[in-house]
C-alpha cells in the first residue's frame, strides 16, 4: 500500500538515533534495506557542526527521510518544528509526535489530532505517532492523515506488542489506510507479529541501535518483517483448542493386541 | 543589541536575521530558523529585523527515531 503515493521497497522504516557511531549507523541502514529513515531537528551546537556531518551521511546513503517532531509537547511547537523540517529536508512528510507524558512518552492525542489537522491543511503529509485507539485513529483520518502509526509499546521499552487485540481491531477498521507499528519493539519476533496482523510496515530505532551488534540486528529485523508479511499474505490457519493429528490415521498398521 | 541564540545571550549589531546568522558563523550551513517561537523561512531571513531580547532558534539535521 503506498504511503502518500510513494511505494516503498522495504517495510522497515529505521530510526537514526542512539547508534554507537556514524559508521555503524550507516552500515545498519544498509543492512536493514530500509529506504526511509527518521531524522530530527536539534539546536546546532556550534563549530563542530555535528548536524552537517550527519546530514552528509544520510545524503550519501540515498534514502528518503521522514523528519519527526520528537520532544514537542504542544501543537504550536509541533507545527513550528514541522515547518522547519519541511524547509530543511525538502519533504512534505512529517512524523508527528505531540507528547503528553514524559515517563511513557504517550502521545497527547488531543494535541496530536489538532496538529494533524493544521498540518494537513497546510499541505503536509502526516505520519502520526498515536495509540491503538479506534476513536483517535478515526479523528486523525478525519483530520487528513492517510497513514496511521500506532505504538506497539512505549518508545524504547522493547516490550513488543502490548495490545494485540487493539492493533488487530485497528487493522480491521482501516483496511485501506497504511498502518505502521511505531515504537516499543525489542526483538525481530515482535516485528514479525506486527506484520502477521497485516500491518504494512514497522518503524523502529532503539531495538537496532542498542543491540550488541546493530548491523546484524538491522538485518534480522528486515528478515523478520519480510517473513511476517509473507505469512500474512499466505493466510495463517486459525488456532484450535484440541489437537488434530497431522499424520493421516487411515492406513495405520494394526499392531496392537 | 542583546538577543538569545539557542538559549545563550549574544551581543550583535542591530539588523536582520540573515545578518545575525552570518555574524554568528552560520552562513552557508544547512539550518532552519525560528524567532520567538515562529518559523522564519530562509527566504524571509533578509527581511526579518531582530529586536532587543528576541529569541532566535537555529536547528540543524540530527539523529532521530
Amino acid at each position: 500500500m503506498p504511503f502518500y503515493g510513494v511505494e516503498l521497497k522495504s517495510r522497515l522504516l529505521l530510526g537514526t538515533a542512539r547508534y554507537p557511531s556514524p559508521k555503524i549507523l550507516g552500515e545498519a541502514i544498509q543492512a536493514s534495506g530500509a529506504d526511509v529513515v527518521t531524522v530530527s531537528l536539534r539546536r546546532e551546537a556550534g563549530p563542530e557542526q555535528a548536524g552537517q556531518s550527519f546530514w552528509s551521511l544520510v545524503r550519501s546513503l540515498g534514502v528518503r527521510v521522514l523528519p519527526n517532531t520528537a520532544g514537542c509537547h504542544t501543537v504550536r511547537e509541533a507545527v513550528t518544528t514541522a515547518h522547519m523540517a519541511r524547509e530543511m529536508f525538502e519533504t512534505p512528510w512529517i512524523k508527528l509526535e505531540v507528547i503528553r507524558d514524559d515517563d511513557t512518552l504517550q502521545p497527547d492525542v488531543f494535541g496530536l489530532v489538532e496538529a494533524a489537522r493544521v498540518l494537513s491543511e497546510e499541505g503536509f503529509e502526516v505520519f502520526p505517532y498515536t495509540i491503538e485507539d479506534l476513536a483517535v485513529a478515526d479523528r486523525l483520518v478525519e483530520a487528513g492523515c492517510r497513514v496511521l502509526m500506532p505504538w506497539g509499546a512505549p518508545i524504547g521499552s522493547a516490550r513488543g506488542l502490548n495490545n494485540l487485540y487493539g492493533l488487530r481491531a485497528l487493522r480491521a477498521h482501516f483496511p485501506d489506510i497504511p498502518l505502521v507499528v511505531d515504537a516499543g519493539l525489542g526483538v525481530p519476533s515482535h516485528a514479525a507479529a506486527a506484520m502477521e496482523l497485516g500491518y504494512d510496515a514497522v518503524l523502529l530505532n532503539t531495538a537496532v541501535a542498542e543491540a550488541g551488534d546493530p548491523v546484524a540486528m538491522a538485518r534480522a529485523f528486515a528478515l523478520a518483517i519480510e517473513a511476517g508479511h509473507m505469512a500474512f499474505k499466505a493466510k495463517p490457519m486459525e488456532p484450535r483448542d484440541m489437537a488434530v493429528p497431522s499424520t493421516p490415521m487411515m492406513g495405520r498398521a494394526a499392531l496392537g493386541d | 543589541m542583546r538577543i538569545y541564540v539557542n538559549g545563550d545571550k549574544h551581543e550583535i549589531q542591530p539588523g536582520t536575521l540573515a545578518a545575525a546568522l552570518e555574524a554568528l558563523g552560520f552562513g552557508g550551513r544547512k539550518i532552519a530558523t525560528a524567532v520567538n517561537g515562529r518559523f522564519v523561512a530562509a527566504a524571509s531571513r533578509p527581511a526579518t529585523k531582530l529586536a532587543e531580547g528576541d529569541k532566535v532558534e537555529i536547528v540543524a539535521p540530527m539523529q532521530g527515531g
